[in-house]
């Protein structure tokens, strides 16, 4: 039971705003410590899974492309093209987005979209200029909400998606923990049973992004 | 062959070239603190594998009193003027979507080319590999075109950068905080909780158990890999595959579903859910989340049925 002191840790420090670098070396400490560990043991493994887990920060990589883009103007060029388009309102761009995601993403294709590199360069220039389309006089905090909102829609689109495909490491973890039970389970059925919930997460959010739509018409201060 | 050690280098040669030129940013007053913190990032790309387990360990405390006391950040100013950007953008626009669309592109032929042509690149890292060279690729064909200063991309990359802070480093660090919690068996503590909550005999209670307990113990881990084994373990198997005859495919598969449900609603996954707030430089760090929240809980709900009808 004592080991739980680290989630207590980390709920408390995110409630309180630490700095959450901080919060999270404390929870590390604490849990090791009430596991019976000493501090160069907690430090080692902490340093190991660090070093091990380094491909989570190599997408910073993307980063001089995309400030040389947008120094010549590409957000600009983004919100230009919808605005030319007349059909393209802030729902439709969004739900395709989130059915093109879905679809790259339930082909093993997850990191070829993501927040570095299509949301702050292009979906999320392109939905505000959208949304101004229909409403001059959209506020700060409407304009916060369709920034959010598209960095909603390529996780939602990423998460429902990405089981659909065969070799996705989340698949290959269901497979070998239920083999560890003795069921041998071919990926493919995994992959299926997927199926229903990215529809419903398709029609739940697209839903949900005709209803932002419909509230980004009307001038005012709607959170 | 091209590995993720090519990848690595890559990276490791970015945050070097941010962490230099932020040294040098006069105008900075916390250019020491972005330096150091950039440059022992970039020590970790280069030569994490030769530092050792505690030496890493170290690195990592280094880095955490860096920035939990307040030693990094960006530097005012050093945006391109709107009108420039507009007025560039009037010249260049098509030209700069066809640039931003090379990554995705190289990254999608590149995970097949080296997917059906062996010896290239590691077959199992090939959308990280192939992600890198897009990179490449758009670089110097932007660079040949527009022509802009040498360093301009790594300015302006290094500003973007800043811009995120500490909170680029978040998600690795909670993918570490995660392997802490596995070493000293948190999860099993927790699932034995779980199990003890659900009434006796009742299918729909172990069914409800188990989706909320995987949306709920995602939130907690930031990841739904970690709740998985252990939701399994406590209520999963004995409960609804064992005692009531479900199937452990539909059950393993929508649980895993239901726990990214819990995903989309918890900031301690850092990189769906703060790191874009930061990149898109929104006033709230919350607000990626509080957008996903109404998909997220009736997202839940119907997973939660889907078990229940689809498994027995």
């Amino acid at each position: 039971m004592l080991v739980l002191i680290g989630i207590l840790i980390i709920i408390a420090g995110f409630l309180l705003r630490f700095n959450p670098l901080l919060v999270i070396m404390a929870s590390a400490l604490a849990t090791g410590l009430a596991a019976g560990l000493d501090i160069a043991a907690i430090i080692a493994a902490f340093g190991k899974a660090f070093n091990d887990t380094r491909y989570v920060s190599i997408v910073w990589i993307v980063l001089p492309v995309i400030g040389l883009l947008e120094a010549y103007g590409l957000q600009q060029h983004a919100r230009t093209l919808i605005g030319r388009m007349k059909g393209a309102t802030l729902g439709r761009l969004l739900t395709s987005y989130l059915l093109l995601r879905q679809a790259m993403a339930a082909v093993g294709l997850t990191s070829v979209a993501g927040h570095p590199q299509t949301v702050r360069p292009l979906v999320a220039p392109m939905a505000e200029a959208a949304a101004e389309a229909r409403n001059d006089a959209l506020t700060d905090d409407q304009r916060e909400e369709v920034k959010a909102f598209a960095a909603a829609t390529d996780n939602i689109g990423l998460f429902f998606g990405e089981d659909i495909f065969l070799a996705i490491g989340s698949i290959l973890l269901m497979k070998g923990v239920l083999e560890g039970y003795g069921y041998q389970i071919e990926p493919l059925h995994f992959s299926l049973w997927a199926i229903p919930t990215a529809i419903a997460a398709f029609l739940i959010h697209g839903f949900r992004l005709r209803r932002l739509e419909r509230r980004m018409q009307k001038p005012g201060a709607s959170a | 062959m091209i590995t993720l050690g090519f990848v690595y280098v890559l990276a490791g040669l970015t945050f070097a070239l941010f962490a230099v030129l932020g040294l040098l940013d006069r105008t900075n007053p916390k250019r020491f603190g972005n330096g150091i913190f950039w440059g022992l990032l970039a020590l970790s790309m280069l030569a994490g594998d030769r530092l050792g387990d505690f030496g890493n360990g170290l690195l990592v405390l280094a880095l955490v009193a860096i920035a939990g006391t307040g030693q990094i950040g960006r530097a005012p100013g050093g945006e391109i003027a709107p009108e420039i950007q507009a007025e560039r953008a009037a010249k260049h626009g098509p030209f700069l979507l066809l640039v931003a669309l090379i990554i995705p592109a190289v990254a999608l032929a590149g995970t097949f080319l080296f997917k059906w042509v062996p010896g290239l690149a590691d077959p199992k890292q090939a959308t990280l590999i192939s992600l890198a060279l897009g990179v490449l690729i758009a670089l110097a064909v932007g660079m040949a075109r527009l022509r802009p200063p040498a360093l301009l991309p790594l300015e302006q990359g290094r500003r973007l950068l800043d811009a995120v802070g500490w909170a680029a480093i978040l998600p690795q660090m909670l993918a570490s905080l995660g392997a802490v919690f596995a070493l000293a068996g948190v999860g099993e503590v927790v699932g034995d909780l779980i199990g003890t909550a659900i009434p006796e005999g009742s299918l729909f209670g172990a069914v409800l158990a188990f989706g909320l307990g995987m949306a709920l113990f995602t939130m907690v881990m930031g990841n739904a890999f970690a709740a998985f084994p252990v939701m399994l373990a406590a209520v999963g198997m004995p409960l609804l595959v064992k005692q009531h005859g479900g199937d452990p495919a539909v059950v393993a598969a929508i649980g895993m579903l239901a726990g990214f449900c819990g995903t989309l609603m918890t900031p301690m996954a850092a990189n769906f859910n703060l790191v874009p707030a930061a990149l898109l430089e929104l006033k709230n760090p919350y607000g990626v989340i509080r957008a996903q929240i109404g998909t997220a809980v009736p997202l839940l709900a119907v997973n939660i049925l889907f078990i229940w009808l689809f498994a027995f």
